[in-house]
């Protein structure tokens, strides 16, 4: 092992197959009319997500910040008028390595002007189905998921209830903090690896999961998040919204993520302020999603850990 | 003592939880991606021997057990405890039928074992892969049967049972894989 680190640790063959899947998105989006784009990866603002964190350079003296995704970027041309877009590229986050995770990684994000999240799912269903020759493609209800699996409904438990769901399927070294954190157990520990084979798409995330995402009643009248999730053989593999568009909103999430990361002695960065200025211009009704590029090759090539499709991982690059 | 935080588990890391040594067999890092990072580590309590399944926080982390593998040469049993060497130093150590556990069936004196001190006294013996028996009870012998199969118990000078071809005698001497305890063939006579 150690004489041949300068080698890559992903067979040629996946490689190959890399550039056959790179070039097969691109024509799955040329044919459909969405541009592809570039946007800066070394930006001077920083994510705000809590769970999220950015990798910090030195530029001319000063902190930037790789991203975490080509998100403010490509909003900020749809502010401009840019229209459906996308883009296919590096984006970077701190401190995730692991069978499925490498620091730097290729993500597909698109965006689809005057789409809600249902109509983007549709497309996103039809894109992996595409890719991976996969012709089963369900969708479920958060809710749905959670009863099906769980016995229990993730939007109306009570805390308690959700620890008690946590300890019946888990050992863990800690006492959760709150519901979140008990919906993430559960979520990525109990029903991710059983979600069983096909195109699993997961729609309607508690309103407390909301991201960038609007929040609405649903038919329920329960509050949730117009975010989905899309999982293919138990990986998660792709996270879409049906945008935000409201500025206010969106300065008051900013904000309370930084509440959120002082709390919790997260580094806190500066946000990024003219996201809020472009929705405060008008940014178009859209949806839009991020895709794991590395993952999605994964599956393609029958891969169990991301090493086996990355050429260098960060042990070598 | 040393601490370990979640990104430093990996295969063979000692470490305490509960109280007990335990060694970690898998770490996997897991998130969602817009959710909390958890690590889904799997530890064997070098006690018991168990496979526990627990999740941590990221970034949380574990005190560094004091456990070390050494290889050392059994001399003998006493009756009550097993005693053990360290070939370079010398050095004597006695474990108790506990620490020995299954491994007993297979000690024969001088081979050589891999002896897990805790705190510097035996936790537990892991046997050689190989080792070289005799038989000390069986039913006669078959002759003219090499060529078949069907095999039969043996009972070898450590006390372990193992199934045999059924041509074999009191008195010869065999090899045994000890992690299935498998007849692996007749041992050379040099």
């Amino acid at each position: 092992m150690s004489d041949s680190v300068w080698r890559p640790t992903a067979p040629l063959e996946n490689l190959r197959r890399r550039a056959t899947l790179l070039a097969d998105i691109r024509r799955f989006f040329s044919e459909r009319q969405v541009l592809e784009m570039e946007v800066p990866i070394l930006s001077r603002r920083a994510t705000s997500d809590p769970h999220i964190d950015s990798i910090v350079a030195d530029c001319s003296g000063d902190a930037a910040y790789l991203a975490t995704s080509p998100e403010f970027g490509l909003k900020r041309l749809l502010a401009a008028g840019m229209g459906d877009c996308y883009y296919l590229g590096k984006a970077f986050r701190n401190g995730e390595a692991g069978g499925r995770h490498n620091p730097e990684f290729t993500m597909l994000e698109w965006y689809r002007v005057g789409w809600d999240d249902h109509r983007l799912m549709i497309e996103v269903g039809e894109l992996l189905s595409w890719l991976l020759r996969i012709s089963k493609v369900r969708s479920y209800s958060y809710r749905a998921l959670f009863l099906q699996h769980l016995d229990v409904d993730p939007h109306r438990a009570s805390f308690e209830e959700l620890k008690a769901t946590v300890a019946k399927v888990l050992e863990l070294s800690f006492e959760p903090a709150g519901r979140d954190e008990c919906l993430d157990l559960l979520m990525s520990h109990h029903i991710e690896p059983n979600m069983g084979e096909g195109i699993s798409l997961v729609y309607d995330f508690p309103a407390t999961q909301a991201a960038l995402a609007r929040v609405e009643d649903d038919e329920l009248g329960v509050p949730v998040a117009r975010r989905f999730e899309a999982y293919v053989g138990g990986m998660e593999l792709a996270n879409g919204y049906w945008e935000l568009t409201d500025a206010p909103e969106q300065l008051r999430r900013f904000e309370a993520d930084h509440c959120y990361r002082e709390g919790n002695h997260k580094p806190v960065h500066p946000f990024e302020e003219r996201l809020v200025q472009a929705l405060e211009a008008g940014m178009p009704e859209c949806a839009g999603v991020a895709l794991g590029v590395d993952r999605l090759l994964m599956l393609a090539c029958g891969a169990s850990r991301i090493e086996e499709v990355i050429a260098f991982p960060i042990e070598r690059a | 003592m040393a601490s370990y935080s979640t990104n430093e588990f990996k295969g063979g890391l000692k470490v305490m939880l509960d109280g007990d040594p335990c060694s970690i067999v898998e770490n996997e890092f897991v998130k969602p991606g817009k959710g909390q990072a958890f690590n889904r580590v799997k530890l064997r309590n070098l006690k018991t021997g168990r496979v526990w399944e627990r999740t941590f926080r990221s970034g949380e982390s574990l005190e560094s057990a004091d456990v070390m593998d050494r290889d050392m040469e059994y001399l003998y049993n006493d009756g009550e405890f097993f005693h053990f060497m360290e070939p370079e130093t010398f050095e004597q150590h006695q474990a108790d039928e506990k620490a020995v556990g299954d491994a007993a069936k297979w000690l024969k004196e001088q081979d050589v074992c891999v002896v897990t001190l805790y705190n510097g006294a035996p936790l537990a013996v892991t046997p050689p892969n190989h080792v070289i028996l005799e038989i000390t009870d069986t039913d006669p012998g078959l002759r003219g049967d090499t060529a078949q199969g069907g095999n039969k118990p043996a009972t070898l000078s450590t006390g372990a049972v193992v199934k045999v071809p059924l041509f074999l005698e009191i008195g010869e001497t065999i090899k045994v894989d000890t992690r299935t305890g498998e007849y692996l063939g007749r041992a050379k006579e040099d």
